[in-house]
């Protein structure tokens, strides 16, 4: 599904951010990225959701070089990939509602044909409720589930989630990775970059990335399963 | 997973509506009022050059300037005599005397001006076709020998000056339509550059989201067209109430090269499209713009 050969992004013309990354994502799988701030993960991130194209390497997605790609391919693939991003990114002046329905809206679905979706996606992150309020008037958890509506009401094929859990208590936390896991349970990819360490006990089966100064800090065997899985709720 | 429709536009409250709060509108409808002022004078010009031009063309007149009153209108009523016989000639009026004193009047005050200047005697020629050279040679001709103080002078050479001048005046006017046209069109190209900056963060989600150019596009294009039309229509409509008071003043007067036939209302009909081009010249500026500033994204 997703592939990196001897990847390499510079910055400018500073030094490398991120170094040698050669790694192979497999559909349905979970993985968490980790490593200390300033490690390279949300550039890393950037590089599987082409908001960026590395100074180097190869990166296959889906088959097809991202590197080489044209300009004008990049929508089509971007829809098949969902985003939460480490500041949410919700639109201020659209309500909770209309932040979600507009992964749908850029992809031409009918207004007609949103509702559903929207609502049962709000039913699913718990706020049915708040479906008309913006998001200044949300609190930062209920932001974090707006987002993470807004990255998987589209059905990507992986979603990407950079720091989900950096801004909610650890109740909440534990309740978003319910929600990937479910997802990934759906037959999603999910990549989720983290620096919290005991959330990734908490995923059976999930895979690690570790990341340290741009480079992954064993290229032999960066993807392992982590040491104590554990079952979700318990 | 939805990815098939990629030419729908996205929700269009994407970005806020706030039209009419910024400077935009309210400076194309100074642009539009100047604009259509200025097409309303080349118009005006033109079509006064034309008829004023046309009606020239074909008329001329003849000067008797024998000193004695005697001999003057007798060469007078032969040249006339003569005159209506010339193919070349559909009408040959002689213009009374007290017509002639009129038009001195002004120069030369009240009274009888016969007594203490030797006017002219004249004859007012309507031609069949536009004079040349040839044909004045052969009228002054058959004048001459019936008439030896004859002089024949074409109407058109007496203004060819001022039409010119009119001509001139009418380039000036397409250079300022050309002048505003660019300015409007920058106009465009700062408010969409200042707007795409207000909105690059919903511009970046809608982008990472799948979004692409000619969607991100098509919102500003609405939003400066709906701006550019408030503007336009505004513009437009001050500029005419305006052309529709100076056609009425100028309907008071009687000069030859303004006056109402030369500006009705109906000059009004071809303005109309300034507004129509103004909003398309809008559109295609914000899509250019916007389409030229994504294109550095990735």
């Amino acid at each position: 599904m997703v592939e990196f050969q001897n990847v390499g992004l510079r910055y400018g013309t500073g030094a490398e951010t991120l170094s040698d990354i050669s790694f192979t994502l497999f559909p349905g799988s979970f993985y968490f990225l980790t490593g200390t701030s300033g490690a390279g993960k949300t550039s890393l991130l950037k590089l599987l959701y082409l908001a960026q194209r590395p100074s180097r390497g190869v990166i296959k997605l889906f088959g097809e070089d991202a590197v080489t790609m044209p300009r004008r391919r990049l929508p089509g693939f971007r829809r098949r990939i969902g985003v939460v991003f480490q500041d949410f990114r919700l639109v201020p002046h659209l309500t909770a509602f209309d932040n979600i329905a507009l992964p749908l809206r850029v992809a031409g679905v009918p207004e007609g044909d949103l509702a559903g979706p929207v609502k049962e996606m709000l039913d699913w992150i718990g706020l049915t409720e708040r479906a008309t309020a913006r998001p200044a008037t949300l609190s930062g958890g209920e932001q974090q589930r707006v987002a993470i509506a807004r990255a998987v009401i589209g059905r990507p094929e992986i979603l990407v989630a950079d720091e989900p859990t950096g801004n909610v208590d650890p109740d909440l936390a534990v309740r978003l990775l319910k929600l990937f896991s479910a997802l990934n349970k759906l037959g999603t990819t999910v990549v989720v970059a983290t620096h919290d360490i005991h959330l990734i006990g908490k995923i059976g089966g999930a895979q690690m990335m570790q990341l340290d100064r741009g480079r992954l800090s064993d290229p032999t065997g960066a993807l392992r399963y982590p040491p104590k899985p554990l079952v979700l709720g318990a | 997973m939805f990815r098939g429709r990629t030419q729908s536009a996205p929700n269009r409250q994407l970005m806020p509506e706030g039209r009419l709060s910024g400077p935009m509108p309210w400076v194309i409808a100074i642009m539009v009022f100047l604009t259509v002022l200025a097409a309303a004078a080349a118009l005006t010009l033109s079509s006064a050059t034309t008829s004023t031009g046309e009606q020239l063309s074909r008329e001329a007149t003849v000067q008797i300037l024998a000193p004695d009153p005697a001999v003057r209108d007798r060469e007078q009523r032969a040249a006339q005599r003569a005159l209506v016989q010339l193919p070349q000639i559909v009408r040959a009026d002689a213009v009374p005397p007290a017509d002639v004193e009129a038009l001195l009047a002004p120069w030369f005050g009240g009274g009888s001006i016969a007594e203490d200047i030797p006017l002219p005697a004249l004859i007012d020629l309507t031609l069949a076709r536009p004079v040349d050279d040839m044909m004045l040679a052969s009228i002054s001709a058959a004048v001459l020998d019936v008439a030896p103080s004859a002089r024949i002078d074409a109407d058109s050479a007496w203004l060819e000056p001022v039409l010119q001048a009119m001509q001139s005046l009418q380039w000036l006017a397409a250079a300022l339509i050309l002048l505003l046209a660019i300015a409007t069109a920058a106009t465009v190209v700062l408010a969409a550059r200042s707007a795409l900056g207000s909105h690059s963060a919903t511009i970046a989600i809608v982008h990472l989201l799948g979004g692409t150019d000619l969607q991100i596009s098509r919102l500003f294009q609405r939003r400066m067209a709906l701006d550019a039309t408030f503007g336009s229509v505004l513009g437009f409509l001050a500029g005419a109430a305006m052309l529709v008071g100076l056609s009425r003043q100028l309907a008071a007067l009687e000069t030859p090269l303004l006056n109402a036939s030369t500006f009705s209302p109906w000059l009004l009909a071809p303005l109309l499209g300034i507004p129509v081009i103004t909003v398309l010249l809008a559109m295609l500026m914000a899509r250019l713009t916007i389409l030229g500033a994504l294109r550095k994204m990735l």
